[in-house]
């Protein structure tokens, strides 16, 4: 298989920046989108901040018409389609009059249109589902987010969403690689989104793994890779990717961001110290090795990593598999960060996010500073050096990175993204 | 005026290449409005709120035009 696989399109909707220009410049600056949630306080969660995309009427009035608007109660959907259009347009794609066969979407969540679904579920209740609208279920089944963006796009490929909880945005990211990968598409739109609000987050505070002492001080409650890490911020938004083979890229004159060498995906099967809220390590490390293996891409020369570091206890074990696994250690780990300090965990959301800053890296030769982490996990650093925790943004020659999600459930996801020299 | 009422709930539902003054009374409003089918129970939503009253299922079925909603709602409001 001599198809390559680039990256020609980037969108974003992030708690700490709407549209990729903001939120890559307050990325490098370490500016967080964790904010306190009044909502939440009157709903007495235990948590009460959270990641939410600021997102204005300006952006809405931009890419959804005053019908569509109507009724509009999906805030994944918004997400969703915020960074999808402006992924799309940065790749120099058109609106399509006629099925564009050779294009398909992959956007995937974890639940989506949960407050539209609520109202629905009420007026159910009282016997009013004469009531509900003619959107309620485009707003709420699973594959709403990909239709709606469809809807816009005309698509003519496979039109999908997938879900496999935190590993859903990056898993999109590699079905869609592999998908044109063996000529089966010319280009995807992929990405993931994730509602905010309460009845997203309830079910994780009701878990107990959240943070609950930072709710005066929300920017700094998380703390991925720190001493004082105390469970992850809950956080939304969405990241979008366009996916394509470098011969269509080339045909039509496309910007190149970056390129996919490989990856994978795999699972621990909840078995030996796996579970459904902690990975099988074992299968981190083979997922992690399959995925070099795949891109041909040598260990030595992993350039960073961006993690899924999500400021649970997990994060030391993290870091050890990543060492294993690449038989690196000490001064010699890579440059290591997480989004998550900045921005929480985005859930479903959290993979295309991520996947998006890491190929911003790429193309601007930065690794992005994490923050809430001058006071390093001691487990980490019986395995890596401090200085690979890299605490300002820093200019560093980039020439691959892997970018790994674990999800609920056991589910591993790991991508090798290139720099594209050609 | 009921009419214009209708229209001002009507013209939302329109799309891109309709022109509001292309309603009239006689207008279908699938096949010459070119109103998406799945927007009726909107429309009709929409009406139930501005007119307070209530529309059944067999109503739905009777409102093909312009004409034939104004008729539902004028016998609504006489009820």
């Amino acid at each position: 298989m001599n198809r390559r696989v680039v990256i020609t399109g980037l969108g974003v909707c992030s708690p700490n920046g709407v549209g990729i220009n903001e939120f890559w410049k307050n990325t490098l600056q370490g500016i967080s989108g964790i904010r306190f949630i009044p909502q939440l306080e009157e709903l007495k969660f235990s948590c009460q901040i959270a990641g939410e995309p600021q997102v204005t009427q300006d952006h809405i009035n931009h890419r959804f018409t005053t019908l569509e608007q109507r009724g509009l109660n999906a805030s994944g959907i918004v997400y969703g389609v915020l960074a999808g259009m402006e992924a799309w347009e940065e790749a120099g794609l058109p609106v399509n009059e006629t099925p564009d066969y050779d294009t398909g979407i992959i956007f995937g969540t974890g639940i989506l249109g949960v407050d539209k679904f609520r109202e629905a579920i009420h007026k159910i209740d009282d016997g009013n589902t004469r009531r509900l609208g003619s959107t309620s279920v485009l707003q709420t089944m699973a594959s709403g987010i990909s239709t709606y963006l469809n809807s816009k796009l005309g698509c003519g490929n496979q039109v999908t969403t997938n879900s496999s909880a935190c590993s859903t945005g990056t898993e999109a990211v590699l079905m869609a690689y592999e998908r044109i990968l063996h000529g089966r598409a010319k280009r995807m739109l992929v990405g993931s989104c994730s509602d905010s609000g309460p009845y997203v987050w309830g079910g994780f505070d009701a878990m107990r793994i959240l943070p609950t002492h930072y709710n005066d001080n929300p920017t700094e409650a998380s703390r991925p890779m720190s001493a004082t890490a105390n469970g992850f911020v809950p956080s939304s938004g969405a990241g979008a990717l366009v996916i394509e083979s470098l011969e269509s890229a080339f045909e039509r004159g496309a910007t190149i961001h970056a390129e996919i060498s490989g990856g994978f995906m795999n699972s621990g099967g909840q078995r030996a110290d796996g579970s459904m809220t902690a990975p099988n390590s074992q299968a981190v490390r083979r997922c992690i090795s399959q995925a070099l293996k795949t891109s041909k891409v040598h260990p030595d020369e992993i350039s960073a990593i961006n993690g899924h570091l999500t400021a649970t206890k997990k994060d030391p074990d993290e870091i050890y598999n990543w060492s294993r696994a690449l038989h690196r250690k000490g001064n010699e780990f890579p440059a290591i960060n997480s989004l998550k300090s900045m921005i929480g965990h985005g859930l479903a959301a959290s993979g295309s996010l991520e996947c998006v800053a890491t190929v911003l890296q790429l193309k601007h030769q930065q690794v992005f500073g994490n923050i809430n982490c001058e006071d390093i996990h001691p487990d980490i650093l019986e395995h890596i050096s401090a200085e690979k925790i890299v605490q300002q943004s820093t200019a560093i020659e980039l020439n691959h990175i892997a970018k790994a999600s674990f999800g609920f459930g056991d589910v591993n996801a790991v991508v090798i993204f290139s720099k594209f020299s050609g | 005026m009921i009419y214009d009422k209708l229209k001002d709930i009507i013209k939302v539902y329109l799309p891109e290449d309709v022109n509001v003054d292309s309603i009239n009374k006689d207008s279908h409003l699938m096949n010459e409005l070119n109103i998406n089918s799945a927007h009726l129970v909107d429309i009709v939503l929409d009406i139930e709120d501005a007119f307070d009253i209530e529309i059944a299922n067999e109503d739905i079925e009777r409102m093909q035009t312009v004409e034939d909603a104004l008729d539902v709602i004028e016998g609504k409001l006489e009820a």
